[in-house]
């Protein structure tokens, strides 16, 4: 008899319940209320992440739903990264989106939901789905400006991709399927490796269900050859919702990766698979995101499209972790990913509030800021040097717990590249800041932030300093979660 | 040690830099006099440490001052891990005596005075981690936090090309850090157990690594090293950076960041790599022979006053280089420690006048001045004083160090240095020439009064900043045996270490 353990889906329930209570409380009070919902929002994802603190650990449905240290980990990030986005769209709320506001929360939440449910994957189905709601909602919150044709853009263009992608992972998944007859993850990584030794080989159907899930999962985490729409997509939709998909949706993919090719594809990320291994493979991959997407960035005059090449090569740094398959690779994968949380999502903050000040995007326009503004440009310098790993922000402790997984497993030269790539993504980080600070001054600039913005500059700041001075909690726990598979 | 003094020397200025930054940012005077504080106490520490190290442990080659290990992040093995010894003390006074000295000489800055000052308090804050971090990630995390206070100095209060030059220092460095970074994460994951703890890493590496990882562990550290101190085909961020940046910083970068590089070398490439240190002395050696004798033509060419001194800077850690490539001689490699003291003390004292006569100026080109000596004679004796500190007359902490390195150089038992050595003395000669040639110029001859009217004596809190050092330059010129037997003992352990 299967068990199915409800206790341990309460949190998703619960927020799923809000995300319905949040728009019904919308209509009710005749849509009067900006402040008071996005509150309201902000609450129920700390309610969650109490309930799921209270509701953690085991398996239910019959191992489509897991909740391990992996999953929860990863919660912890997608939660984070909804709450700040909420947090940094009151102004956009208030000013530019009149009529939709409870869906625009209720929506972030669905997709909070999903993101939710794709950590918890035990098996392929399951993923898919949580997957698919995880990015549903996101394509409508990327148009969610529809009188603004750039943001329409971005919409359809994530649709059009996202769909696409989906396609091809399905079919990818449909392969392995094909192969190992099961969808358990577990039982997969099972069935694989005795194919792999009664057929004596990697077959060519294997090798195209790896490239086809890498080609789906890339799609998702934008990276490098699938990353052509994350530029446009970043600059058109509304900014939080930019950092949305920039630091919850792609954990959700590092997940789905993590799911999918440590654990079920655990045997052939071997040397001994040489060249067909998806180690080296995905390590190309992100050698190639991180030469494009910083070099790319260098020319950027828009902030957003700065942050959007700026994550697609993030993503790269985080693969160099991923393509080690060990107990550090893992462990720093995550720490990385909830560093990411806040460096990066602390940017586009500043960002939204600028743009809500301003009507600007272009790097530009902050000149001077640091005058007139000293405590944002000082956190706007501080999220940026995390991003580009200068020591002691927590973004340097990411950096060098990737990069030690890197030289451990033998990939010397993808960190040598990563390293070099990183002096390269400085320049760009270091030019908003000379903005700010070295051009000469301009008054007219004045920023005012509403409160809940300023929770989500202060959490971010306060997390990258802390956690670049101690580092050793997080990094236990994301260490923990490569127990999951067996490290 | 129950007194952490260590601990204390980094963070008081550390906390300094927070509670500057609460400061009311119309308060000035309340800022300037705090920050001089807070790097007050550090350079009162800071001789406190010598004294007692001079009269305690000056003897011995063991770490004193010794706090920790402490476990700091555990998975990686990272501690929080400082100490003291023959290397680090002469390091740490000079980084505590010249951070006050800078502070003080920027009293003048009116331009965002709190953030300047709190940029500096981390500034000094990082140098002093460099010189007492024992833990490889503890030392690179102090290597780097110095790199954003910099970057932000020379970015905001430097001169016309102040962008590029900030960018270029930041770039430059953290190019080379990298390459430090992946020697690091090498060498933790060669050694068994795993450590990042230094001392033991420089008795085990020798054992445990293979000849061909080991120079490449060195070469990798010998980038991250040469460009900080800088050699010479590294040295191009220097120029840019020392010209554009404000006086104190200038003061900082020569004084105490250029030595920064050597100090690593000597810490750990040098006793970690035996090998590698034997496989590359001579090329080193030439390395040296070339900055000294270039970096003189550059100085001999400059127009600019502040230039000339920035490319003396490059000759004169030339003599470093070739000191450390004469790795066997106790000798010359404490020639290259009294060099790294002595310039320190001088060249920061050269920038500091050359900020004196430019606030005055508002010009540093040499052709613009001339017969200054009649007009301002205080000012004149203390630049004198120090040219020829610079150019080493005998007398001068300048001459004692280059005596050293030539000797130490040209006896080394390995390797065979006397061409070198011969062709670097040249060196000499060329130092002479252009320090004269720019004294001659700018304080002797016609005095053009109707242009300099205007020009002021240098004042009191002016020469209180320069008083100190050239008492210290004179001090151990003619009496250099406290500042060789603090450092004899540790030095003659690392020529042991690098004789395996």
């Amino acid at each position: 008899m299967p068990d199915y353990n409800l206790r341990l889906i309460i949190p998703e329930i619960f927020l799923f319940l809000w995300a319905l209570f949040i728009i019904a409380f919308d209509l009710g009070t005749k849509r009067k209320n900006p402040k008071l919902i996005g509150y309201l929002t902000m609450g129920g994802i700390a309610a969650t992440a109490v309930l799921l603190y209270l509701y953690h650990g085991g398996i239910s449905f019959n191992n489509m739903f897991k909740s391990d240290p992996l999953a929860l980990f990863f919660k912890v990030i997608f939660l984070g990264s909804a709450f700040m986005a909420v947090g940094s769209s009151f102004d956009i709320i208030a000013q530019k989106i009149k009529n939709h506001r409870g869906e625009f929360f209720g929506l972030v939440l669905f997709s909070t939901v999903g993101m939710m449910f794709l950590a918890s994957a035990g098996e392929l189905i399951s993923l898919y789905i949580g997957l698919e709601l995880t990015t549903i909602p996101l394509f409508i919150l990327a148009a969610y400006y529809k009188d603004d044709r750039i943001s329409v853009e971005a919409g359809l263009k994530y649709l059009v991709i996202g769909a696409f992608s989906s396609a091809i992972l399905l079919y990818g998944l449909s392969l392995l399927y094909g192969l190992s007859g099961t969808t358990d993850i577990v039982m997969m990584k099972i069935n694989l490796a005795l194919l792999y030794l009664n057929t004596n080989g990697i077959g060519w159907a294997l090798l195209m269900a790896i490239v086809m899930v890498l080609a789906g999962i890339g799609f998702k985490l934008a990276l490098v050859p699938f990353h052509m729409w994350a530029p446009d997509v970043y600059q058109g939709a509304p900014t939080p919702i930019t950092a949305l998909l920039s630091v919850g949706s792609k954990a959700a993919g590092v997940v789905a990766f993590m799911r999918i090719f440590i654990d079920g594809l655990y045997g052939f990320a071997d040397a001994v698979m040489f060249p067909l291994d998806w180690g080296n493979i995905v390590a190309v991959l992100a050698a190639a995101a991180m030469i494009l997407g910083n070099i790319s960035a260098l020319r950027q005059k828009n902030i957003k499209r700065m942050l959007a090449y700026s994550s697609i090569a993030q993503i790269g740094y985080v693969m160099v972790g991923m393509v080690a398959v060990s107990e550090l690779g893992v462990g720093s994968v995550g720490y990385y990913m909830f560093i990411y949380l806040f460096a990066n999502m602390g940017a586009f903050a500043v960002a939204t509030i600028f743009n809500d000040n301003t009507g600007s995007d272009s790097i530009a326009s902050y000149a001077g800021l640091s005058k007139s503004s000293p405590m944002i440009s000082a956190f706007m310098a501080i999220f940026l040097l995390s991003l580009a790993g200068i020591p002691p922000l927590a973004g340097f402790a990411a950096k060098f717990f990737v990069f030690a997984a890197g030289i451990q497993a033998g990939y010397t030269w993808l960190v040598i590249l990563a390293l070099l790539t990183a002096v390269v993504s400085l320049y760009y980080y270091a030019n908003v800041i000379k903005m700010m600070y070295f051009a000469p001054d301009n008054p007219t600039i004045k920023l005012n932030t509403p409160l809940s913005a300023n929770i989500v500059l202060i959490i971010g700041v306060a997390g990258l300093i802390i956690f670049g001075v101690y580092p050793e909690p997080i990094l236990n726990f994301a260490l923990d979660t490569a127990r999951v598979f067996g490290f | 040690m129950d007194f952490p003094i260590l601990t204390y020397m980094i963070f008081i200025p550390l906390f300094g830099f927070i509670a500057v930054m609460f400061l009311p940012k119309e308060k000035h005077t309340l800022i300037r006099w705090a920050s001089a504080f807070f790097s007050f106490i550090p350079m009162i520490l800071s001789f406190y440490l010598t004294y007692i190290y001079y009269f305690n442990y000056s003897g011995s080659a063991d770490m004193v001052f010794v706090e920790g290990p402490f476990s700091w992040i555990a998975p990686i093995k990272a501690h929080y891990y400082l100490g003291a010894d023959g290397i680090s003390v002469p390091m740490l006074f000079l980084t505590g005596l010249l951070s006050f000295l800078s502070i003080l000489a920027s009293f003048n800055i009116t331009n965002r005075v709190k953030e300047y000052f709190s940029f500096f308090l981390l500034l000094e804050s990082g140098m002093i981690g460099v010189f007492c971090a024992l833990d490889f990630f503890l030392f690179y995390v102090f290597w780097e936090v110095m790199l954003v206070p910099m970057y932000f100095l020379i970015g905001v209060w430097g001169g016309p090309r102040k962008e590029y030059a900030a960018i270029k220092f930041f770039l430059y460095t953290l190019f080379g850090s990298i390459f430090m970074l992946v020697a690091i994460l090498i060498l933790y994951f060669t050694s068994d157990p795993h450590t990042l703890n230094m001392l033991e890493l420089i008795q085990t590496t020798p054992g445990v690594m293979g000849h061909s990882l080991q120079l490449l562990c060195f070469a990798f550290l010998f980038v991250a090293f040469a460009i900080k101190v800088p050699v010479w085909p590294f040295h191009t961020w220097l120029p840019d950076a020392h010209v554009e940046a404000p006086t104190a910083v200038s003061v900082i970068l020569a004084g105490v960041l250029l030595k920064m590089g050597t100090y690593g070398m000597l810490r750990i490439s040098w006793p970690m790599f035996p090998e590698a240190t034997r496989f590359f002395a001579v090329p080193i050696a030439i390395l040296g022979l070339i900055a000294i004798i270039y970096g003189a033509l550059v100085s001999m060419a400059q127009k600019d006053l502040k230039k000339l001194v920035a490319y003396s800077s490059v000759s004169h850690m030339g003599y470093c280089m070739l000191a450390l490539g004469a790795y066997s001689s106790v000798t010359a490699i404490s020639g290259c420690m009294f060099q790294m003291f002595s310039h320190g003390l001088i060249t920061g004292a050269l920038f500091l006048l050359v900020g004196v006569l430019y606030d005055r100026a508002h010009t540093r080109e040499i052709a613009a001045f001339g017969g200054l000596g009649s007009k301002l004679p205080v000012f004149t004796g203390l630049m004198v004083l120090f040219s020829m500190a610079a150019l080493g007359l005998p007398g001068m902490s300048g001459f004692v160090s280059e005596f050293m390195v030539f000797i130490g150089a040209f006896t080394a038992p390995a390797p065979d240095l006397m061409i070198i050595t011969a062709l670097a003395v040249l060196g000499v000669v060329l130092t002479a020439a252009y320090m004269l040639r720019m004294v001659q110029r700018v304080f002797l001859g016609e005095f053009n009064s109707e242009k300099w009217s205007g020009l002021t004596e240098i004042n009191v809190r002016e020469v209180l900043t320069v008083a100190p050092l050239a008492l210290l330059t004179i001090l151990i010129g003619v009496y250099p045996s406290p500042l060789t037997n603090i450092m004899k003992a540790t030095l003659e352990n690392l020529v042991n270490l690098m004789a395996r």
